[in-house]
């Protein structure tokens, strides 16, 4: 029975040879029950290193994508009945001892998600480029004036979340493609509580990451149309979060 | 009209309405499909025959000749058909999703269901 406890969700592409200490500093975080690496179509080994740490592995067919792989466990911890669960990237990026720290006001009811962030406590120690930083600002910027507070690190692939925030993940309205700062505005238009917790992360050690080269430009282009559309369409998200409640059987925050 | 262009205008239309029907009989073309383009096959046809259609069309949209009138709806027509195969690729997209998901998840709901029927006969 997982009531109470977490789920930590892994998604992983072509992480053989990293994975390993993600999953070695997971197990020792006593607030996770369980943790599920979802394979995203790796052409390397991930599925088998995951799987020789005994963590469950959702092996997507074909390579689908970062957020789709999220989604996947998403639909995972809310069929498999978790309570909280906690999304935390496969390359080392996220430092696993900061999961209590990150869950703890999502149990204790305070908030519906929390979102790592590597500025509050003065910045991550690895130097961030001027383009990504100022693309990470100006993200803070525009996000902060449409939620209406205060947002430091949009981007933040580190979050703890209660069973409210995994019916709106798991449910057509999440935005699959570059899942980022717009996923914080959908939470927000759907109703539900979000607040920042300081994180530690460490700079990622693959050598092309989502928002690198070339991809950056579409990425910062997806991300703007994605926010507008989120704004476009908050009576959708707060409609389609409803039936999606409904059908878990959940009352709805606010 | 010449009787040329007009020979030229029913020979281009039967072609294409023979080759979707072919496509559709091979299977190669869903049947949803083909009524666009057996549409087009039509209209091609009407346009040939009936140059007044041509000339009245040329005077509503104010064009000076007839070929651009032709071709203007010519290259609407193309644009419109380009925006209809994205919105079917969104729709077949979300389907691929949403079956590569369900896919993974039966697959390690069946691994842990034969894990735990090993862990039962073992004891």
């Amino acid at each position: 029975m997982s009531a109470g406890r977490a789920v930590a969700i892994v998604p992983a592409y072509n992480e053989a040879e990293r994975i390993g200490a993600v999953l070695s500093a997971l197990k020792a975080v006593e607030e996770v029950a369980e943790v599920v690496v979802v394979d995203d179509g790796s052409t390397d080994a991930t599925a088998e290193a995951a799987a020789s740490h005994g963590v469950r592995v959702l092996r997507l067919p074909v390579n689908m994508g970062y957020g789709v792989a999220l989604q996947t466990g998403f639909k995972y911890a809310l069929r498999a009945g978790f309570d909280h669960a906690v999304q935390i990237d496969a390359d080392g990026q996220h430092e696993a001892a900061c999961i209590a720290e990150l869950l703890a006001p999502v149990r204790a009811g305070e908030t519906d998600l929390a979102v790592g962030s590597r500025f509050l406590n003065g910045g991550p120690p690895y130097p961030i480029g001027a383009l990504r930083l100022g693309a990470i600002r100006f993200f803070a910027a525009l996000t902060a004036a449409f939620i209406g507070q205060a947002v430091t690190d949009p981007t933040s692939g580190f979050q703890a979340m209660n069973r409210r925030v995994l019916t709106l993940y798991a449910s057509e309205g999440y935005p699959c493609d570059f899942p980022d700062a717009d996923v914080l505005m959908t939470a927000h238009y759907a109703g539900l509580r979000i607040v920042e917790v300081p994180v530690v992360m460490y700079a990622s050690r693959k050598k092309t990451t989502m928002h690198s080269g070339l991809r950056m430009g579409y990425y910062l282009f997806k991300l703007l149309l994605s926010i507008m559309l989120a704004r476009l369409s908050r009576g959708r998200i707060e409609r389609e979060y409803r039936d999606a409640c409904a059908a878990e059987g959940l009352r709805r925050p606010r | 009209m010449l009787a040329q262009q007009k020979v030229f205008a029913v020979l281009a239309s039967a072609a294409v309405a023979v080759l979707i029907v072919e496509l559709v009989r091979r299977r190669r073309l869903l049947p949803e499909f083909s009524w666009l383009w057996l549409l087009t096959a039509g209209l091609m046809l009407a346009l040939g025959l009936w140059y007044d259609l041509l000339l009245f069309l040329t005077d509503l949209i104010g064009a000076v000749l007839p070929t651009s009138a032709l071709f203007t709806f010519a290259f609407l027509f193309l644009i419109l058909l380009a925006v209809h195969y994205s919105v079917r690729m969104t729709g077949l997209t979300h389907q691929v999703r949403a079956l590569s998901q369900e896919l993974a998840l039966l697959r390690a709901e069946m691994e842990a269901d034969r894990e735990r029927a090993g862990a039962g006969d073992g004891k």
